[in-house]
């Protein structure tokens, strides 16, 4: 008696999910042609797509390999320093079809690379210590890149004055596709084999390497992967900022991409996602109080600490599918019960 | 591959024409000055189901850590299969065909019981990360595969109704087998099992051992427990050895364990006159 898939067909899923996210796209594009979103807030809108990237990827190497690294600032800055150096020198030779996603794929490879460096000997250790050395780490790159303007003769990093003119190619639909594409990325790969290996070292990893799982390989594997979203994420940032400032990506910033994941759940994309959303859209929308601002903030978090220790979400997904689930059955049990009786 | 003296080997006599399973010479470690195993030889049969047994800190989970590679041995050597596994690893270890649970339970407990299954089967499946990323056909078809798979190791314990519960909510027993199942996923030749039936009530325990018996049947491998159940080690082992102190003190059937007074000495203490 094997269970076949519940519900809705596979292909019809992925149109359902991919359906959504074109409305999502046309709605909010023709809502900010038609000024009904202003600059402004699609400025905020492409900044929140920006930090669900980050709060994705940070969740993969904390939520689901069970690591904590607080260094993500650092692969942020390595992916945004190399394609806003790269968009620099290609802007004018190369199509902006062309240039802006190999700019997208050299922020994140160059990003993987450090992760990897990173990660070799970080993964060696565990809890406390590999929070520590990661640490060093971006605040390495920060130190480095805040001190060393040229490279062997160029020019290329500015140092303190910060990196600046920098083409701001980053639109709302760039953000969001890519977002997209994260997500979908990360949620594919916790669906198979090699997901299910990482999840295991969370769980147990003394019990995963017992069940024959490469338990080094996989770890760099998720390292290496949050490194390059991350590094993405620094790319579209670049892009969407135009000047960048070493001091951005210190230590702060690795902190404030960890509650993000924290608040909404280790473990849970949704929950990422959504408090990627309010935590960058709140400090905004709180502008008027400016003085208070940073305290609700705080206060929120407190909040939701005491009350939800595990996040928002815990490590509760939200399944689309699974919500449609039970109305599919019921209109294609109506019209001809073929798999209605398989559950 | 060295020869042993009979009286040494537990081997049944339908695998003595078989290389055995494990075959350890003079295995040994020392944890600092302290020495946990000495001079462990054993040699389990290809089909064989034993025991190994002994008092309290006697170095039998010990013993379960050198087979699988948790610890490296300080001396002696270890065949599997007649293979030498020096310098393996844990993992290594496995996809050379040991698979183990643990005493103290550790499943992947906040997964459902039907991916810690599939996680078992993490090396049955072969494809590729773009493959799970771009979802080729490839994917769906090791999916599909691995699924039925987990199922029916699943319906060996009567659990392939529980697939989709969190494999931290279950009853103890039935985490205890979980871990079994998990563990033959890997598709082992043995199968190390450290207390199998700690806390289950006598009920439970004759239904594990049918199914330790059961699985040996289906799947022909050879079956190494640690037990303190007396009942189910005498029922079910066809040879057991005696760890105390480190080191073998005895080795025979069931009959010859029960009546040897090195062993009674052991359990028991010397006699008072």
């Amino acid at each position: 008696m094997i269970k076949g898939y519940k519900g809705i067909p596979m292909p019809v899923r992925y149109l359902i999910n991919a359906g959504l996210f074109v409305v999502f796209l046309v709605v909010v594009s023709s809502l900010t042609d038609a000024k009904v979103i202003s600059t402004y807030n699609n400025k905020i809108i492409m900044l929140i797509g920006i930090n669900i990237i980050l709060a994705v990827s940070l969740n993969l190497a904390t939520g689901y390999l069970g690591q904590l690294p607080l260094g993500h600032a650092g692969f942020m800055a390595v992916g945004a320093y190399a394609s806003a150096i790269f968009m620099k020198a290609v802007i004018k030779t190369l199509p902006l079809g062309l240039s802006l996603p190999l700019g997208l794929l050299i922020g994140g490879l160059v990003a993987a690379v450090f992760g990897f460096i990173i990660g070799i000997p970080a993964l060696r250790l565990k809890g406390d210590y590999l929070a520590i050395i990661t640490l060093g780490f971006g605040e390495i790159i920060r130190v480095i890149l805040l001190n060393i303007d040229s490279v062997i003769g160029f020019k290329l990093t500015y140092g303190a004055a910060g990196l600046k003119s920098i083409p701001k190619t980053t639109t709302f639909l760039d953000t969001f596709i890519c977002v997209f594409l994260v997500c979908f990325v990360i949620h594919a790969i916790l669906k198979s084999r090699h997901g299910r290996a990482v999840l295991s070292i969370r769980e147990n990893e003394i019990a995963a390497e017992s069940c024959g799982i490469n338990t080094t390989y996989y770890k760099t594997m998720a390292f290496v992967m949050s490194a390059f979203f991350a590094g993405v994420a620094g790319s579209l940032y670049a892009g969407y900022i135009g000047i960048l400032d070493p001091t951005g990506f210190g230590f702060m910033k690795s902190i404030e991409i960890l509650v993000m994941v924290v608040l909404g759940g280790m473990g849970s994309m949704i929950g990422s996602v959504i408090s990627a959303t309010v935590l960058t859209a709140l400090p905004e929308f709180l502008r008027e109080f400016d003085a208070y601002r940073m305290v609700v903030y705080s206060l929120l978090l407190v909040v939701v600490m005491i009350f939800k220790p595990t996040g928002l979400m815990g490590t509760y997904d939200f399944s689309l599918s699974r919500l449609l689930g039970k109305p599919w059955e019921r209109l294609t049990s109506g019209g001809k019960s073929k798999k209605a009786g398989d559950r | 591959m060295a020869k042993h003296d009979p009286h040494e080997t537990l081997l049944p006599d339908r695998d003595m024409d078989k290389s055995p399973a494990i075959e350890c010479i003079g295995l040994g470690i020392d944890f600092g000055g302290l020495t946990a195993v000495d001079d462990f030889n054993f040699t389990l049969g290809r089909t064989e189901i034993a025991g190994l047994i002994g008092p309290n800190g006697a170095g039998k989970t010990t013993v379960f850590n050198l087979l699988t590679k948790v610890y490296q041995p300080t001396r002696g050597r270890m065949l599997l299969e007649g293979r030498d596994t020096k310098n393996m690893n844990t993992t290594q270890a496995n996809r050379a065909g040991i698979a183990r649970t643990f005493q103290n339970i550790r499943l992947f407990k906040d997964l459902t019981v039907l991916d810690n299954v599939l996680i078992g089967l993490h090396n049955e499946m072969d494809y590729h990360l773009a493959s799970a990323i771009f979802r080729l056909p490839g994917y769906w078809r090791a999916e599909k595969i691995a699924r039925g798979r987990a199922l029916d190791l699943l319906s060996i314990f009567d659990m392939a109704d529980m697939a989709d519960n969190q494999a931290g909510s279950l009853p103890y027993g039935a985490q205890r087998r979980l871990e079994i199942v998990r563990a033959l996923a890997t598709n082992p030749t043995l199968l190390l099992l450290d207390e199998p039936a700690a806390g289950m009530n006598p009920s439970e325990t004759s239904e594990l051992m049918e199914n330790i018996r059961k699985i040996r049947d289906t799947f022909q491998i050879s079956i190494l427990l640690i037990e303190h159940d007396m009942n189910l080690v005498m029922g079910i082992c066809e040879g057991i050895a005696v760890l105390n102190y480190g080191k073998i003190i005895a080795k025979g059937t069931p009959e010859e364990i029960k009546s040897d007074p090195d062993v009674i000495e052991a359990y028991l203490g010397k006699k008072g006159h």
